[in-house]
Formats: structure tokens, C-alpha cells, sequence
């Protein structure tokens, strides 16, 4: 661990506390995945870990970096920048997807489709 | 003191988001229709990223940042047109 005894204390505590953050809201997510009861329920489970444990893992990075190599350091904005663009768009076709399925199937567990007037 | 603490950190992170990874791949194993195994799959992609970034602040290299974006890339890119399989049985119409 040669590079990292070059950050300063605060550094060092900040980066520890922003990756268990981001760490620890990345299981959490993953868990509610594995733990929640239908696929409506489950969608909302892993947005957790791509917005909030992302973004502390990201502000973690930018810190580390920035700290060592003495200057603001700012690539990790673009995958933060992308990935807030880019899940919503998912997720929302998943799950109209899975809601078309639904009701091709006929299943009882979806809101029947709104009667066109 | 404060190093000893960041190192225990890097691996005890890592470690969670490893847990994460292996509740994603169950739900992917387990998942009863197709929908619920893209959503884990997704999950996957994400909770992969996640890695990367704390393998590249243990080796102190910026390159795991790019390569997290490439990930993060083909995430999007695989979730979008498995979507749009199984919405139309195609992926590009």
C-alpha cells in the first residue's frame, strides 16, 4: 500500500468512509433485489446501488485521486453523468416490457388496461 | 493509523460489494421469468462498476476508471436491447 500512505489523515478517513458507504448501499440494493416479492417490487431495489452507492464510490475515487496527484481530477463525472442518464431509460422500458408481458398473459396480479373511450 | 483503517476499508468494501454481486447472481440463477433475470443482470453490471472503482483506488490507477465507464456502457447497452427483445421478440426493427 505505498501509494495510499501519501494521502493525509482526513484523506484518508474520507475516502474510507465514502467507499463503505458506497459499498454498503451497493449490497443493500442487491439484497432488496434478492429479498422483495414480485418483479414490481424488485425493480426499485437496485437503483439504490447505481444512484446513491455510485455516487459516494465516485466521490471516494475523485478524492483519492485528486489528493494524490495534486490537482482536481474529474473523469469519474462521467460515468456518475452517464449512469443518471441512462437508468431511468432502463428500468422504464424493463418495465413496460414486463407489464406487456403481464398482460398478454392475462395475469391477475397487473391493473387491467384502461378502456379506450 | 488512519492507512490501517483506509486498507481495512478497501477490503471490507469489496467484500460487501461481492455479497452484492452474489444476491444479484441468485435472483439471476433463481429469478422466475425473464424479466426479473435482465433486472438481476443489471444489477450485475452495476454492482461490477462499483468493483472496478475500488480495485483502481487499491492500485492507485487511474485505468479502472475508464474501464468502468466501458462497463457501464455495455450495461446499458445489454439491458436496453434485451428489453426491447423481449417486448417485440426482436431487437432491431
Amino acid at each position: 500500500m505505498s501509494h495510499l500512505d501519501a494521502l493525509p489523515p482526513w484523506a484518508a478517513i474520507l475516502v474510507a468512509i465514502l467507499m463503505l458507504l458506497g459499498a454498503l448501499f451497493a449490497c443493500i440494493g442487491s439484497l432488496g433485489l434478492l429479498r422483495l416479492r414480485n418483479f414490481y417490487q424488485r425493480v426499485h431495489a437496485p437503483t439504490l446501488g447505481s444512484t446513491l452507492g455510485t455516487f459516494c464510490m465516485l466521490a471516494a475515487s475523485i478524492t483519492c485521486f485528486s489528493v494524490l496527484h495534486g490537482h482536481p481530477i474529474f473523469n469519474e463525472i462521467l460515468i456518475g453523468v452517464f449512469l443518471t442518464l441512462t437508468t431511468p431509460i432502463t428500468l422504464m422500458l424493463l418495465v413496460r416490457t414486463a407489464l406487456h408481458r403481464d398482460h398478454e398473459e392475462g395475469s391477475d396480479d397487473v391493473p387491467p388496461l384502461p378502456r379506450e373511450q | 493509523m488512519s492507512h490501517s483503517l483506509l486498507a481495512a476499508a478497501i477490503v471490507l468494501a469489496q467484500i460487501l460489494v461481492l455479497l452484492g454481486m452474489g444476491c444479484s447472481l441468485v435472483r439471476m440463477v433463481r429469478g422466475p421469468r425473464a424479466q426479473d433475470r435482465v433486472l438481476a443482470l443489471d444489477a450485475m453490471y452495476v454492482n461490477a462498476m462499483i468493483l472496478l472503482l475500488t480495485i483502481g483506488i487499491r492500485t492507485g490507477s487511474m485505468l479502472y476508471v475508464e474501464a468502468g465507464l466501458v462497463i457501464a456502457l455495455l450495461g446499458f447497452a445489454g439491458t436496453f436491447a434485451l428489453s426491447k427483445f423481449l417486448m417485440r421478440g426482436e431487437v432491431i426493427e
